[in-house]
């Protein structure tokens, strides 16, 4: 499957036929998903309306999560098979990332200011994953840090795993510390402790979240792709003009 | 083993005939603190509140400053592709130029604490409370450093960047070692955070050097 998929050529045709797929399911995903969170599914007994800011910050607190260990994932299969495509795909997914944790991070804060009356709190869960903000960043500064390119992708690839230590970090930090942040509610042992009606939009939005995130991430890989093509026909092109000069 | 101390002993030689690497970090971290105590005024109620984190964060700083050089000088003259070449495990090699820079860096931060610890009005308890802490939290923090060194070397501006990917990593080493040294002067039992800077300590000694030659593997390819 891997191997299978790790040629680029046949990666691009499977990603185009996936596409409008991809496309169709984050639209219905993400419209169903709004339809039940902001009309059909009830106001907390709490909080108040304040609570479907849940549909919004929990899925894109899973996909930050997601896409990191997706680029941990595909750094160490590039860095160990010599795939190239992996690192392709870990630069393309890296700012689509970058923006699930900010959105994360922004919902958190005003959802925050609504239920704990505070923007901020310097807690376990909150901390490791502006930590996982900074990974991000590092990672894309690292990678285009070099005049080499491919030097630039293979130490990027490195720290994107040495950086996937925090990811248990962040998934148990709930767990393990005492915080302000409420424990793990859907993905847990003994099943999930939230009410079906809440569930139905969450379920939704994240599966928007995927659908959206995958198209996102063929379209930028293609045009990654584009571009080196572009850049090598004009590099020929450039070294074909020149020797030209020279024989005349 | 004796590759291991000979590679050890040379840096160390290296570094402290050089001396400008120890000279720097241990003005920076003295003079940082310093500039802190002037900028708030002298007020030491506010200063011993603040002294952990202060002192903490500033010896993370300085130990970051001399990181860039770790592996740089061997790079660019070549000593590095002769390391690799040898049948020295490269991932000995990280831990031996981890130990000198630690010795050349960590080893003066800690020696120059407690002046801080005085300067700040810590208490007896803070104070080695304050060293122990460093004592575990600082190679930690150098091992941890090998590996944004190594994946940086040949970038443009490494400097600069090499902060942005190891201050992320560090964060868990300054909750804690604030944690101990908080703990302490407030008369509480600190047992628990120095476990967890010694955790640290034995998963960086096990884990960086391995990621470390990984990367110095690719530098020099």
């Amino acid at each position: 499957m891997i191997h299978f998929l790790a040629n680029p050529a046949r990666f691009m045709r499977i990603g185009a036929r996936l596409l409008p797929w991809c496309w169709a399911l984050a639209a219905l995903g993400m419209g169903a998903g709004l339809w039940f969170a902001l009309v059909v599914s009830p106001a907390d007994y709490q909080q108040g309306d304040s609570v479907r800011i849940m549909y919004i910050h929990v899925p894109s607190a899973w996909m930050a999560l997601a896409v990191y260990s997706l680029i941990a994932l595909v750094s160490a299969m590039a860095l160990v098979w010599k795939h190239p495509l992996g690192f392709l795909i870990g630069r393309a997914a890296a700012p689509l990332g970058t923006g699930f944790t900010v959105i994360c991070l922004v919902t958190g804060a005003l959802w925050g200011q609504t239920s704990w009356g505070t923007w901020w709190v310097w807690d376990a869960r909150l901390t490791s994953v502006l930590i996982l903000f900074f990974l991000y960043l590092g990672y894309m500064a690292l990678g285009s840090a070099f005049d080499d390119a491919d030097r630039g992708n293979r130490a990027a690839a490195l720290l994107a795993m040495v950086g996937f230590v925090n990811i248990p970090i962040i998934k148990f930090s709930v767990d393990w510390w005492s915080t302000l942040h409420q424990p793990a509610s859907v993905l847990r042992m003994g099943g999930s402790a939230i009410h079906p009606s809440m569930l139905t939009p969450l379920v939704l939005m994240a599966l928007g979240f995927v659908a959206y995130f995958l198209a996102l991430l063929v379209l930028r890989v293609r045009a990654e792709i584009a571009g080196r093509k572009v850049a090598a026909l004009m590099m020929a092109g450039a070294m074909g003009g020149a020797g030209e000069f020279h024989d005349n | 083993m004796t590759a291991f101390c000979a590679l050890l002993a040379f840096d160390v030689r290296l570094s402290f005939r050089r001396g400008a690497d120890t000279m720097v970090v241990v003005g920076f971290f003295l003079l940082t603190v310093f500039l802190f105590s002037l900028a708030f005024r002298g007020d030491t109620a506010l200063l011993a509140r603040i002294a952990p984190g202060l002192v903490w964060v500033t010896a993370l700083l300085a130990a970051m400053l001399a990181l860039d050089r770790l592996f740089l000088a061997d790079f660019e003259d070549g000593s590095l592709d002769q390391l690799l070449l040898s049948e020295i495990p490269l991932e000995l090699v990280v831990l031996a130029k981890a130990a000198a820079h630690w010795i050349t860096t960590g080893l003066p931060l800690i020696a120059a604490a407690p002046a801080l610890a005085l300067v700040l009005n810590m208490n007896g308890a803070g104070l080695a409370h304050l060293v122990l802490s460093l004592l575990l939290g600082t190679p930690t923090l150098t091992l941890i450093g090998t590996i944004g060194a190594a994946l940086t070397l040949g970038a443009r501006r490494g400097g600069v960047l090499i902060s942005l990917l190891v201050l992320p990593l560090y964060i868990p080493v300054l909750i804690f070692g604030v944690g101990v040294v908080t703990a302490a002067i407030d008369g509480m039992d600190a047992s628990v955070p120095i476990m967890a800077l010694g955790g640290f300590l034995l998963g960086a000694l096990a884990l960086a050097p391995l990621a470390s030659a990984a990367a110095l593997r690719q530098a020099a390819r």
